[in-house]
Parts: C-alpha cells; sequence; structure tokens
C-alpha cells in the first residue's frame, strides 16, 4: 500500500522535473507578485515590515493555489486517474499522495526561498525561523485542501476560476494563522500558538482531506 | 467468477441497454461487439467498478463488487481507450509506476522483457508515436499473467498487425492459463471468442 503511494509520488515528481516550466512558473509568480508590494507600496520600512508577514503569504497562497487545476487534469486525461481508482491501494492513500507530491513541488519551494524575499521587506532576520516554519507547516494545508477543490471541478469546463472560489475561503483560517504567526513573533509574543494551531490543522486536514479528495475523484470520473 | 445481472445503464438521459445478464467463468473469452456509442465502454467500465449501473449489480466470487473495492481490483486489469501513461516517462517508468499502483510486484528483468518483446524504444513516450504508446500501455498485460481477469477495450486500435498478434497471443495465453478475457472490439478479430454479446 505504501508502496504504490511512494511510487505514486516520485513518478509525480519524476513527471514534474521533466516539465520544469510549470514549477517554474508558480515560483517566479510568488517571486514576482511578492516583489510587486514594495514597489507600489514604496520603501518606507516600517510599513514594510508590517505588511511582510501577510504579503509573503497571500502570494505563496495564490501561488500554491496556481497549480491546482492541473492536479488531476492530466491524470484524467491521460486515463491514470482510472487506474488510480483501481489501483490496489485505498483511493484515499493515493490521493494523499498526490497532494504531497503537489506540495513537494509547489509548497515546500516557496517556504525555502521565503526568507530571501523577506530581505526586501527589511523584515528582521530572527523572524525567518517563523516565517518558513509557517510555511512549511501551512503550506501542506494548501495542498490537502486545494487537491479536494481541484477532485471537485475535475472535468468542468472554467474549472479554475470555480476552484478558485471554492478553495479561497477555506484557505482563510490557515493564512490568518501562517502571517498571524510571524506578526506574534514581530511583536515579541512568540508565536508558538498559532504554529501549534497550524499544526493541528496539518494533522486534521492530513486525516481527513485525501478522503474527501477521494470521494469526489469518485464521483469526478463517473 | 464474474456475474452480471439486470444490469441498466443510462448515460445522457439515454438507456444504452437494459436487463443484461452475463457470466463469466474461468477460461472464457468474452467479447463485446457493437456500433459507436452502443455502450460497449460503458458495460467494461460497469463490470471493472468505475461506473456504477443504472439498475443491476456486478458480482465477483457472489461478493458485490462494490463492497469488495480494492479486493476486487488487485484481481482485474483494466485498459481503457486513453492508455494510461505519462507522455513524460519512458515505457519502462510507466510500467513500473502501472505495475506498483496495480500492486503487481514485478521484477526488472520482467519489465525490460515486455519492452523488448512490444519493442518500445527506452525514450519519454513523447518522443514516441501513437502506437508505440499503445504499445507500452499493453505491455502492461504481458506483466499481468497472475491476475485472473482482463477488461480490455478496443485493445486492436491503433496498433499494426504484428503488435496485435502479439497481443492476441497474450489474450490466448491468459484464456489457457484459466483466466478470463473480456474485449470490446468493432470486428471480429480473429479470436476464438467464447461467446459475443452483441449491444
Amino acid at each position: 500500500m505504501l508502496a504504490a503511494a511512494r511510487t505514486l509520488v516520485c513518478r509525480d515528481l519524476r513527471v514534474a522535473l521533466r516539465r520544469r516550466s510549470d514549477v517554474a512558473t508558480a515560483l517566479l509568480f510568488f517571486v514576482v507578485v511578492t516583489s510587486l508590494f514594495p514597489l507600489g507600496i514604496g520603501a518606507e520600512p516600517n510599513q514594510l515590515r508590517a505588511i511582510a508577514p501577510g504579503v509573503i503569504w497571500v502570494a505563496a497562497l495564490l501561488s500554491s493555489m496556481l497549480s491546482l487545476p492541473r492536479l488531476f487534469e492530466a491524470d484524467h486525461a491521460d486515463g491514470t486517474l482510472e487506474q488510480m481508482l483501481l489501483g490496489a491501494a485505498p483511493l484515499g492513500v493515493t490521493a494523499a499522495a498526490k497532494a504531497l507530491a503537489h506540495w513537494l513541488v509547489s509548497g515546500l519551494p516557496l517556504a525555502l526561498i521565503a526568507p530571501l524575499l523577506a530581505l526586501q521587506y527589511d523584515l528582521p532576520a530572527e523572524l525567518y525561523g517563523v516565517l518558513v516554519l509557517s510555511l512549511l507547516l501551512g503550506t501542506p494545508v494548501l495542498s490537502l485542501i486545494g487537491a479536494i477543490g481541484a477532485a471537485l471541478t475535475l472535468g468542468l469546463r472554467g474549472g479554475g476560476v470555480l476552484l478558485a472560489l471554492l478553495v479561497l475561503p477555506l484557505y482563510a483560517p490557515v493564512l490568518i494563522m501562517g502571517a498571524g504567526a510571524v506578526e506574534m513573533a514581530a511583536a515579541g509574543l512568540g508565536g508558538h500558538g498559532q504554529l501549534l494551531i497550524l499544526g493541528a490543522m496539518l494533522i486534521v486536514a492530513a486525516a481527513f482531506a485525501p478522503w474527501a479528495t477521494a470521494a469526489a475523484l469518485r464521483i469526478a470520473s463517473e | 467468477m464474474l456475474e452480471a445481472r439486470d444490469l441498466e445503464c443510462e448515460r445522457g438521459g439515454r438507456i444504452l441497454f437494459q436487463n443484461l445478464s452475463l457470466r463469466l467463468s474461468s477460461g472464457d473469452l468474452l467479447r463485446i461487439a457493437g456500433p459507436n456509442g452502443s455502450g460497449k465502454t460503458s458495460l467494461l467500465r460497469i463490470l471493472c467498478g468505475l461506473l456504477t449501473p443504472t439498475a443491476g449489480e456486478v458480482r465477483w466470487k457472489n461478493t458485490p463488487i462494490g463492497s469488495l473495492k480494492e479486493e476486487y481490483s488487485r484481481e482485474i486489469v483494466y485498459l481503457g481507450h486513453a492508455p494510461a501513461v505519462k507522455d513524460e516517462l519512458t515505457a519502462r517508468e510507466n510500467l513500473e509506476a502501472g505495475c506498483a499502483l496495480a500492486g503487481l510486484a514485478v521484477a526488472a528483468d520482467a519489465i525490460r522483457g515486455a519492452l523488448v518483446e512490444f519493442s518500445i524504444p527506452e525514450k519519454p513516450l513523447r518522443q514516441l508515436s501513437q502506437g508505440q504508446r499503445r504499445r507500452a500501455a499493453l505491455a502492461r498485460l504481458r506483466l499481468s499473467a497472475s491476475v485472473p481477469l482482463w477488461l480490455l477495450d478496443e485493445p486492436f486500435a491503433a496498433l499494426d498487425a504484428g503488435a496485435a498478434e502479439l497481443t492476441k497471443g497474450l489474450i490466448r495465453e491468459q484464456v489457457e492459463r484459466g483466466g478470463a478475457v473480456v474485449y470490446t472490439t468493432h470486428q471480429d478479430a480473429g479470436l476464438r471468442d467464447s461467446r459475443v454479446l452483441e449491444l
């Protein structure tokens, strides 16, 4: 069962590696959006420092959503989705593997380059740890919830916009806690509470979201 | 092995078939024939559990397939219209992933052998032709000898004579081995079908 999940993650990573443009687009989007804000708002360090956590988190959220429509679309088109539905492992496990692969490609890189982008906002270096940690805990939740939306809108025309409408409200708690953690840490209050809540969200999402995705995939493939 | 009772299928407000019953036992080769749009693919998808029939049920060894889930999935190979291969990967990588997903433990040698037999070059499938892609999908049958039931949708589409012969050979072997095969096709493929179902 886990062998099937591991194979699926490896396969998706290999496909992503051979289609680097998709990965690069999401990452560049993140870089460009976060770079536009300082240009638009002006170089007022205090203001930039104040908006940094929120802007970086919103950009990460949008960028992670950018690649969601493609999560199951290619599998649906080339027939591999049917093979996943008929796989030896329970479909929930397969869906979790897909979400994990999505996170490795579109969430993890964001978390890793976030400190570099925080430089533009003059964010104090001691906050980098909290920023990266909040993204490391929060972006997997985005992938897990996003997978439900991607499965629900699979095969629909104009599904991309619908997907955004479905998923963005569900992303709100993650955004509040993620950006909140960094703001709290900036205020000298640590931000541990928010990080713990993010961790709890991740556990709950990891336990339940794949099964919801699986149910949606079954409906979409009928 | 497989038994379908009073199946009814409705797609887009039109009833494709009604009161369809069939029974497959070991060594059976069933051909589903019929014109385009007559419901061949839908029937096959119902038999493998991808589609729920409007009425009736499918049983595997006397248990409804709905309650067997993955247990039933492990007993079948379904090759659909779409070849179920990734264009970015090579045929070997596709086969490895396909077998792992289906829960088949296959040795690297067996995979290499299947690729040589179907003469598929070691390149990403994007660089190969439609027929070669189809071969890459069918090569999985060579590795599925341990699976009792094969459900094949248009297995001979887009194949040249050589590959079609190879596939027919695999189907014959499966039937002689005591497995069962259900396949759809427009025209008679020249296999010794034990039964033909006209839709």
